[in-house]
């Protein structure tokens, strides 16, 4: 395998410029955004520099390696911090320094009022360290750290604002979530030690095909549960929405175009695990089609604009999460729905914090309106992304998007009727609810109460990266599809063996058709219900399946009462038994040394006369048992 | 005269003067018995010297008059004191560990 000197700069660069923004303080105040943004644009042209060396090479030559050091070596147990860059990891990198740097341009501006500004693009380089630690490690102990690292950047940045402490409260709530999923990567890289001794990618690789299928469904469902924390699935997917509570950059950086598609990469780089173990593999398909609907459904109901994108993306990384879920054929296009959302997200996100920037902080869609007209920049690129993400061709969602669906379809089983038609439901409620968003933000009349000011089109370091972010929602999904580009090229790392469906159930076109006809019917509904005036307060007499949906379908009650309340309960009762059994233990050896000092101080009399008395009886009995052993 | 008859003599005076300790509540008869356990064991000590026919027992009974005139020195200092402070000689009254 070739080595490469240059990845360790990709991910120590960003790091460095972390360290130095973090640790000169507030003298730095000025240009810091500078340094951090140069340092992931310097990432990014690294990664564009190993992408056409890698491009140049033979397939069979892609994958570079870079041995750091020895990590950990203990007796037959090595381990190496070695940095792998294939076909795989190389996407994930383009995807997370080119965005990454987009989003830290837009930044700039974003947080241009923000005090905290230097420490805010910190975080943000530290994320991208991390980030790309977890897509470059060549095992899984080395994926560990980066997960770790990616899960403390996203704690740091959605509590960014902690003064509030309904912000610090969804920090905290989202590393919890977090840490349920990282206990579930733990346990599957201990599984992996105990059967195959390796934890190294292409260790596993060769050890799987051997290994028992317990010991494998166990390792995947592990994975599932480490990939559903990290991506907001479910059942961990309630700290997605909260996390809206991070600057709007973040949003669109880490919790919808990098971090939260980690658990895509992580079930896409064990493809050998899943392959061979169908019951985890059936499990993948149930989580990712159980979020796609829940997500759609959430995101109907919703207000916040960021609040209704969050669960959006939900909804889409449970299309990824359900693609992967699919075998061989299935993990390309998770991957390739990965990185157009990755383009169309961001730029609504973005877009999304260009409205907030204009309407002072708002955002409540019931308080916008008609906002098309003031900021047709954002309005377009908005609006890109939003065909996008609906799947009109020829935009880039329609493509990932339909080859999800087309490959549910076409899997074998009834499994993949299933899992189609509710890919199909899902692409119709995705359609309704984006449509929702679009409608009520930039149509419709104008809602806004502050009539001084109307909003006004964001600066040109936030545009720029829209526009940038929206030709990328325009051509990626052709891009990628041509002559099948991106399949091809992940081939050797997702789908060695090269399978394809042995059956086409449905044609290309028919799946299209449908596809498009859900997407309209979506669109149509929306048209009937939010073109119309718009209330500016949520209305309250809705069905009961509006309420539940405004209420995050009670994902909320459900944790507390399933997971909060039994646990407070536990803790009460651990306290009890430490304050009863414990503490009454070490009280009861007190008091009974007590008792028996109080019961021996009787014997000094204070007389003079007894102590001698004792003492002549003393020695009285000692020359009585003298003599009787003498005699 | 039967030598023995001096350890019975040693014996009974003992006996006398640990009965005294044991018995009596004034500090100075207390004192005094003390000092009659003492003679009584010196005379034990020579008596046993000279059946034994060796020096040991005198020296000893010498060692026990030094550390005898010691503690009379001690002893008496704290009777009186404990006498001046609480116009009263008796050992029963000097029982403060018991409250």
């Amino acid at each position: 395998m070739n080595t490469s000197n240059n990845l360790l700069y990709l991910i120590l660069i960003p790091l460095l410029s972390s360290a130095i923004l973090l640790l000169l303080g507030r003298k730095i105040d000025r240009y810091g955004h500078l340094i951090g943004t140069l340092a992931s644009a310097c990432s990014f042209v690294i990664a564009v520099v190993e992408f056409f060396a890698m491009k140049s090479r033979d397939v069979t030559q892609r994958a570079v390696t870079q041995k750091l050091f020895e990590w950990i070596s203990v007796g037959d147990f090595k381990v190496d911090a070695t940095l792998l860059l294939d076909q795989l990891s190389i996407c994930f990198v383009l995807l997370i320094t080119g965005v990454g740097t987009l989003i830290h341009i837009y930044s700039i501006a974003y947080m241009s009022h923000d005090r905290d500004r230097r420490r805010f693009f910190a975080y943000l380089n530290l994320f991208i360290a991390a980030m790309l630690l977890l897509v470059l490690g060549d095992s899984y102990l080395n994926l560990y750290v980066g997960w770790e690292g990616v899960g403390l950047a996203s704690y740091l940045l959605i509590g960014f604002w902690n003064q509030k402490p309904e912000y610090a409260t969804a920090a905290k709530k989202a590393f919890v979530a977090n840490r349920i999923g990282d206990f579930g990567l733990s346990i599957a890289v201990m599984l992996m030690f105990a059967n195959f001794g390796t934890v190294t990618f292409s260790g596993v690789a060769n050890h799987a095909e051997s290994a028992s299928r317990s010991a494998l469904t166990a390792i995947g469902l592990m994975l599932l549960l480490a990939a559903c924390g990290k991506s907001a699935q479910f059942p961990l997917q309630s700290w997605l929405g909260d996390a809206m509570a991070g600057p709007t950059p973040v949003s669109a950086l880490i919790h919808a175009a990098t971090m939260v598609t980690a658990g895509v990469y992580l079930i896409a780089r064990s493809n050998f695990i899943f392959d061979v173990a169908p019951t985890a593999q059936m499990m993948v398909m149930i989580i990712g089609a159980i979020t796609l609907l829940f997500g759609a459904i959430v995101g109907m109901a919703k207000d916040d604009i960021k609040k209704a994108l969050a669960a959006s993306t939900m909804s889409q990384i449970g299309y990824m999460i359900l693609a992967t879920g699919l075998g061989p054929v299935g993990y390309a296009f998770a991957i390739m729905h990965l990185l157009t959302h990755g383009f169309f997200k961001a730029g609504m996100f973005l877009g999304a914090g260009s409205v907030m920037h204009g309407m002072h902080d708002e955002v409540n869609m019931r308080k916008y309106g008609g906002i098309g007209k003031f900021m047709p920049l954002t309005f377009v690129t908005f609006g890109l992304g939003y065909l996008a993400i609906i799947g009109v061709p020829p935009f880039a969602g329609f493509y990932s998007k339909d080859k999800i669906i087309e490959t549910a379809l076409n899997h074998e089983g009834s499994a993949g009727l299933i899992f189609g038609s509710l890919a199909l439901i899902g692409a119709a409620i995705t359609a309704f609810y984006m449509s929702r968003v679009m409608l009520m933000t930039f149509f419709g009349n104008e809602r806004w109460t502050n009539r001084a000011d109307e909003p006004h089109e964001a600066p040109f370091l936030m545009a720029a990266p829209m526009v940038v972010l929206a030709l990328g929602s325009i051509c990626t999904g052709f891009l990628f599809t041509r002559g099948e580009s991106l399949v091809n090229w992940l081939r050797p790392v997702v789908n060695p063996a090269g399978e394809q469906h042995l059956v086409e159930h449905y044609s290309a076109t028919s799946i299209s058709i449908a596809a498009i006809t859900a997407v309209l019917i979506g669109v149509a509904f929306a048209a009937i219900k939010y073109l119309k005036q718009v209330p500016n307060i949520a209305p309250d007499n809705v069905s009961v399946f509006t309420k539940f949906a405004r209420k995050d379908l009670l994902q909320d009650e459900f944790n507390n009462a399933v997971l909060v309340k039994p646990g407070q309960s536990l803790v009460k009762t651990l306290l009890n038994f430490d304050y009863i059994v414990i503490d009454g233990l070490v009280r009861l050896v007190g008091a009974l040394s007590l008792d028996a000092g109080q019961t021996l101080r009787k014997l000094q009399t204070g007389y003079v006369r007894s102590y001698a008395l004792l003492m002549i009886l003393g020695v009285t009995a000692l020359i009585f048992t003298i003599w009787l052993v003498t005699l | 005269m039967n030598i023995a008859n001096y350890l019975y003599l040693s014996a009974l005076l003992f006996t006398i003067g640990s009965i005294g300790v044991v018995l009596r509540r004034n500090s100075i008869v207390v004192f005094m018995c003390i000092e009659l356990m003492l003679n009584a064991a010196n005379l034990a000590f020579v008596t046993f010297s000279r059946i034994n026919g060796n020096l040991d027992g005198q020296v000893v009974a010498f060692f026990t008059m030094v550390v005898a005139a010691c503690e009379v020195v001690v002893g008496l200092a704290i009777i009186v004191t404990i006498f001046r402070s609480r116009r009263s000689a008796s050992v029963d009254d000097a029982s403060l560990l018991n409250r």
